[in-house]
C-alpha cells in the first residue's frame, strides 16, 4: 500500500485502480490464453497490455509526484484539472479525421464498388459501423467529454472530482472506442445499429460511463455556485439516458466467456423496438442534449452575450426530454411493430419539433446585439450555422416520421441526408466552433492561429456540407418514388438494379461533398496543430475574459 | 452572484444568476413558439382518438377510424388484383404459343415478366439482357440451351447446374488442370477453334495439329464442324458470339481451366405463371425460336 512511512501515501485510488488494473492484467491474459477465436485473443491480449500499463503508469505517476495531491484552489482561484480535457480535445480530433476519411471512402465505394477491393476488412458492410462510431462516438463523444469536463468546472466554479478517476473516464472511454473499432475490422459485431460492440466491449464501457456519471454529478454536488447551469443540465441528461440506454438495449448471453460472440435477449419485433428506442434516443441524448450544452455554454462565451431566455431553457430542457423517449417507433413504421406503437411513435416525434425549436432560439437569439459578430469571427459564425441546421433537421425529422411521408422517405437515401444534416451541419459545427474556443483556452493561447484557416474550413465544410444533403435529398425521392411506380397493367414499373443505377451520379455528388468536409477537418488540425505549438504562451485576450468571474 | 440587472440591447433584466461570466435574460417564451407548441399537442390528441394510440391492459385504443395496417394493405392488394384484372387469370390457363399469339396476353406476359426479370435476373443478365462475361446475353439468336418458348421455360425452372435433379448439366472439361492436354496443344487448338469462326490466327501456328487436337478432344461436345450441342450446352464456336471471350488468351483459359457457370433453379421461388411470362419476355427480347 504504502511506499514509505514519511509524508507520502497511496491515495485509496492509486492503491484500488494498480491493484484491479494487475489483476484485469492476469484475467485478460489467462482469457487471451483460452480465447475460442481469434479476434476475442486479440482483444483480451491489448486489454492485458493496456491493463499492465495502466498499472505501470499510476506507480510512476505516484513515484513523481509530490507528497500531497493537487489543491482544490490556488490563491483563492479553483485549481482547474485540464489534462484529461486536452486529451479528449486531441483525440476528438484525430477520430473525428479518421472517421470522416472512412466515412468518404464508403461514400466512394457506393458510387465505386470496385473501392471494397474484394477483401473482407475493407467492405462495405464493416467499414459503415467503423464510420458511424467513429464520427458518433469516438469524435462526438471525445468533445461531449473534453467539453462536460471544462464546462462544470467552469460553471461550478470548482474543481473535477478526482485525482485519477478523470484520466480513467477519457483513457477508458477511448480504449473502448479502440476495441469497438478494431472488432469492426474483424467481423466482430452484434448486428444492432450504432450499437455493434459485442459483450465484452459493452461490459467495459458500462464501467467507464459510472465513474464519467460519478464525476460529474459529484462536481456538481461541491459546486461554489448556488444555482446548476442549464448547460449541465443538458449534460447530465445525456449521461443518465445513455446510461440507461446503453443498458436497455444490450443485455446479451455470450456463448463462451471466452469468445466474442453473444446472443441478444430480446427478440423478434420487441428487440426491434428496444434497438430504435435506443437508436433514436442516442440521437436525442448523445448527439442532441450533449451538444446543446455546448451551444449553451459556447454561444454565449463567444458572443459575450446573455443566455436569450432562461425560461425557454428550462421548459424546452423538460420537454425535450420527456418528449424525445418516445419518438423511437417513427423508425419502423410500415412494420410489423403494432399500430398503435407507431402511433405514439409519430405523435411524439411531432410533439417534439416545438421543444427542440426552443434550443435554436435560444442559440440563435442569443446573438441578438452581437450579430456584427458574425462578420468578424469565423467560430462564431460556425456556432451559429451549426444552430440553423439544428433547426432545420428538427423540422425535416418530426416530418419525415409522418406516416406518410415516411412511405416515402423510409428506406431511402433521404433518410441519410437528414441524418448528415444533423450529423455534419449540427454536430459537426457545433463541435468544430467549440474547440476552436477551447484549445487557445486549453493551452494557454492568445488566440488561435489563423482565423482565416478557420475561414476556410468554413466555407470548405458548409459547401460540402450542401452538395451532400441535396445530392440525397433529390436521390432519396427519387428513389423513393422510382419504388413505387406502377405500369398501368399494375406491375412495377422499375426494377431495384434500374433504381441503384438512377442513384450512381448522386452518390458521385455526395462522395465529392465528403471529400469537402473532410478536407476542412485537416485544415482545422493543422490550425489547431498550429495554435498549441506557437512558442509564446502568453495569457492574452480570451484567457482573460475566461476568469471573468 | 450577481444582482439582477437591465441588458441595454434587449431592454430585458436578467435572472441574477451568472456562471463563468455567462448571465441569462429573464425573457418571456415567444408567443409563437408556445402556441405551435400546444397546437402539435392539440393535434397528437386529436390523432389518438381516431387512429390506434394507448396500450390498454389485454389490447389498445383502436381509435374512431378503426384503422389497422393489415386491412389498409389488404385494400392495397386488392386494388392491384383489380388493376391486373382477370387478364392474370388467363395468363395462367393459357399455353405459350397461345400467349404470343394474343395481343393482349403479349402484352401482359411482357408486363410481368419485365418486372420480375428486374428482379430475378437483372443481377446477372443485366437490366435490358444483354449479358455480361460467363452470362448470357439474352437479346441475341444464340442459345446455349435452346431458344425456343418450352426450351427456355425448362431452363428458367431448374437452372443450369443448379443441383436441381432436372437441371441442365455438362460442362466444359479442365484440360489443361486435368492434363488432358498439354500447354502447347492448348495454344495450337486455341488458334484452330478462333480460326472457325473467321477469326485471325497466330502466324505458322499447325493448323493440322490444331484440327486433329479439336477432332480428338472437342467434337464430341462441340460437334465435327464446332456447331455446338444445345442438349450438352455446348456453345457454337463458328458464329460470332463469346460467353466468356474470344482473344486467344481467354480462350487458352477457357480450355485450360473449363467452364460451368452456374444459373439457379426458379422453380419453386417463382410461381409458374411468372416463370411463363418470362419465358414470354426472353423469348420476345429478340431471339427467341
Amino acid at each position: 500500500m504504502q511506499q514509505s512511512q514519511c509524508t507520502k501515501w497511496m491515495t485509496h485510488g492509486e492503491a484500488g485502480l494498480m491493484l484491479f488494473f494487475s489483476m484485469a492484467a492476469f484475467v485478460c491474459a489467462f482469457a487471451a490464453a483460452k480465447a475460442l477465436d481469434a479476434p476475442f485473443a486479440f482483444h483480451a491480449s491489448l486489454a492485458a497490455v493496456a491493463s499492465g500499463v495502466a498499472s505501470f503508469a499510476i506507480m510512476n505517476r505516484y513515484l513523481d509526484r509530490p507528497a500531497s495531491l493537487p489543491p482544490e484552489e490556488i490563491n483563492g482561484k479553483p485549481n482547474y484539472n485540464v489534462g484529461p480535457i486536452k486529451f479528449a480535445s486531441f483525440m476528438a480530433m484525430f477520430w473525428g479525421i479518421a472517421g470522416f476519411a472512412v466515412g468518404l471512402l464508403i461514400a466512394s465505394q457506393l458510387a465505386w464498388p470496385a473501392l471494397n477491393f474484394d477483401l473482407p476488412w475493407t467492405s462495405f458492410g464493416r467499414l459503415r459501423p467503423l464510420h458511424t462510431s467513429a464520427v458518433i462516438f469516438a469524435f462526438g463523444g471525445n468533445v461531449l467529454i473534453a467539453t462536460s469536463f471544462y464546462v462544470v468546472q467552469r460553471t461550478c466554479r470548482t474543481r473535477l472530482v478526482g485525482d485519477l478517476a478523470p484520466w480513467f473516464v477519457v483513457l477508458g472511454y477511448n480504449f473502448f472506442i479502440l476495441i469497438a473499432g478494431t472488432g469492426y475490422l474483424l467481423g466482430v459485431t452484434q448486428s444492432k445499429e450504432y450499437a455493434e460492440p459485442e459483450w465484452y466491449a459493452d461490459l467495459w464501457l458500462t464501467i467507464v460511463w459510472v465513474v464519467y456519471l460519478v464525476v460529474f454529478v459529484m462536481t456538481l454536488v461541491k459546486r461554489k455556485e448556488p444555482h446548476i447551469f442549464v448547460a449541465n443540465w443538458f449534460y447530465l441528461a445525456f449521461i443518465v439516458t445513455i446510461a440507461v440506454l446503453h443498458l436497455g438495449n444490450n443485455p446479451a448471453l455470450p456463448v463462451s466467456v471466452f469468445g466474442s460472440k453473444s446472443y441478444i435477449a430480446w427478440g423478434g419485433v420487441q428487440d426491434a423496438m428496444f434497438q430504435w428506442w435506443y437508436g433514436h434516443n442516442a440521437v436525442g441524448f448523445f448527439l442532441t442534449a450533449g451538444f446543446l450544452a455546448i451551444m449553451y455554454y459556447f454561444i454565449p462565451k463567444r458572443a459575450e452575450r446573455p443566455v436569450y431566455s432562461y425560461r425557454l431553457s428550462i421548459i424546452h430542457f423538460w420537454a425535450l426530454i420527456f418528449l424525445y423517449i418516445w419518438a423511437g417507433p417513427h423508425h419502423l413504421h410500415h412494420t410489423a411493430l403494432p399500430d398503435w406503437t407507431q402511433t405514439l411513435g409519430m405523435t411524439f416525434s411531432i410533439m417534439l419539433w416545438m421543444p427542440s425549436w426552443g434550443g435554436m432560439i435560444n442559440g440563435l437569439m442569443t446573438l441578438s446585439g452581437a450579430w456584427d459578430k458574425l462578420r468578424t469571427d469565423p467560430v462564431l459564425r460556425m456556432l451559429v450555422v451549426s444552430v440553423a441546421f439544428y433547426g432545420m433537421s428538427t423540422f425535416e425529422g418530426p416530418m419525415m416520421s409522418i406516416k406518410v411521408v415516411n412511405s416515402l422517405s423510409h428506406y431511402t437515401d433521404w433518410t441519410i441526408g437528414h441524418v448528415h444534416s444533423g450529423a455534419l451541419g449540427w454536430v459537426g459545427f457545433v463541435s468544430f466552433g467549440a474547440l476552436y474556443c477551447l484549445i487557445p483556452w486549453l493551452w494557454d493561447r492568445k488566440g488561435l492561429y489563423s482565423l482565416k484557416l478557420v475561414n476556410w474550413h468554413f466555407w470548405t465544410a458548409t459547401i460540402g456540407i450542401v452538395l451532400y444533403i441535396s445530392a440525397m435529398w433529390v436521390s432519396g425521392i427519387l428513389q423513393g418514388l422510382m419504388w413505387r411506380a406502377y405500369t398501368s397493367l399494375g406491375f412495377l414499373e422499375y426494377s431495384f438494379l434500374e433504381t441503384v443505377e438512377a442513384m450512381h451520379p448522386f452518390y458521385v455528388i455526395r462522395a465529392a461533398g465528403g471529400a469537402l468536409f473532410l478536407i476542412g477537418a485537416l485544415i482545422m488540425a493543422y490550425n489547431l496543430w498550429m495554435t498549441v505549438r506557437a512558442s509564446e504562451a502568453d495569457v492574452g485576450t480570451e484567457l482573460a475574459l475566461q476568469a471573468a468571474e | 452572484m450577481a444582482e439582477s440587472e437591465l441588458d441595454k440591447v434587449s431592454g430585458k433584466t436578467t435572472t441574477g444568476h451568472q456562471w463563468d461570466g455567462i448571465k441569462e435574460l429573464n425573457t418571456p417564451l415567444p408567443r409563437w413558439w408556445l402556441i405551435t407548441f400546444y397546437a402539435t399537442i392539440l393535434w397528437a390528441m386529436g390523432y389518438w382518438v381516431v387512429y390506434p394510440a394507448w396500450p390498454l391492459l389485454w389490447s389498445y385504443t383502436r381509435g374512431a377510424l378503426n384503422y389497422s395496417t393489415r386491412a389498409a394493405v389488404a385494400v392495397e392488394l386488392a386494388n392491384l388484383e383489380k388493376i391486373r384484372g382477370d387478364k392474370m387469370i388467363a395468363l395462367g390457363a393459357a399455353s405459350l404459343a397461345d400467349i404470343e399469339k394474343d395481343p393482349a396476353l403479349l402484352a401482359l406476359a411482357r408486363a410481368r415478366g419485365k418486372a420480375a426479370f428486374g428482379d430475378n435476373c437483372a443481377p446477372c443478365h443485366g437490366s435490358g439482357g444483354a449479358g455480361a462475361k460467363g452470362y448470357p446475353n439474352l437479346n441475341d439468336d444464340d442459345w446455349l440451351w435452346g431458344g425456343s418458348l418450352d426450351q427456355i421455360v425448362q431452363t428458367i425452372q431448374f437452372g443450369a447446374r443448379s443441383g436441381h435433379t432436372k437441371t441442365h448439366e455438362g460442362a466444359m472439361l479442365a484440360f489443361g488442370k486435368d492434363g488432358i492436354l498439354k500447354p502447347d496443344e492448348i495454344g495450337t487448338v486455341a488458334n484452330y477453334v478462333r480460326s472457325l469462326s473467321g477469326l485471325s490466327t497466330r502466324q505458322g501456328y499447325d493448323v493440322a495439329a490444331g484440327a486433329k487436337i479439336f477432332v480428338e478432344n472437342c467434337t464430341s461436345c462441340h460437334g465435327e464442324a464446332g456447331k455446338g450441342n444445345q442438349e450438352l450446352g455446348a456453345p457454337n464456336l463458328t458464329d460470332k458470339i463469346w460467353l466468356y471471350g474470344s482473344d486467344e488468351a481467354t480462350l487458352i483459359e477457357t480450355i485450360t481451366i473449363g467452364r460451368a457457370g452456374v444459373m439457379p433453379a426458379w422453380v419453386g421461388r417463382l410461381d409458374p405463371s411468372t416463370i411463363k411470362a418470362l419465358a414470354v419476355y426472353v423469348h420476345t427480347l429478340g431471339g427467341g425460336k
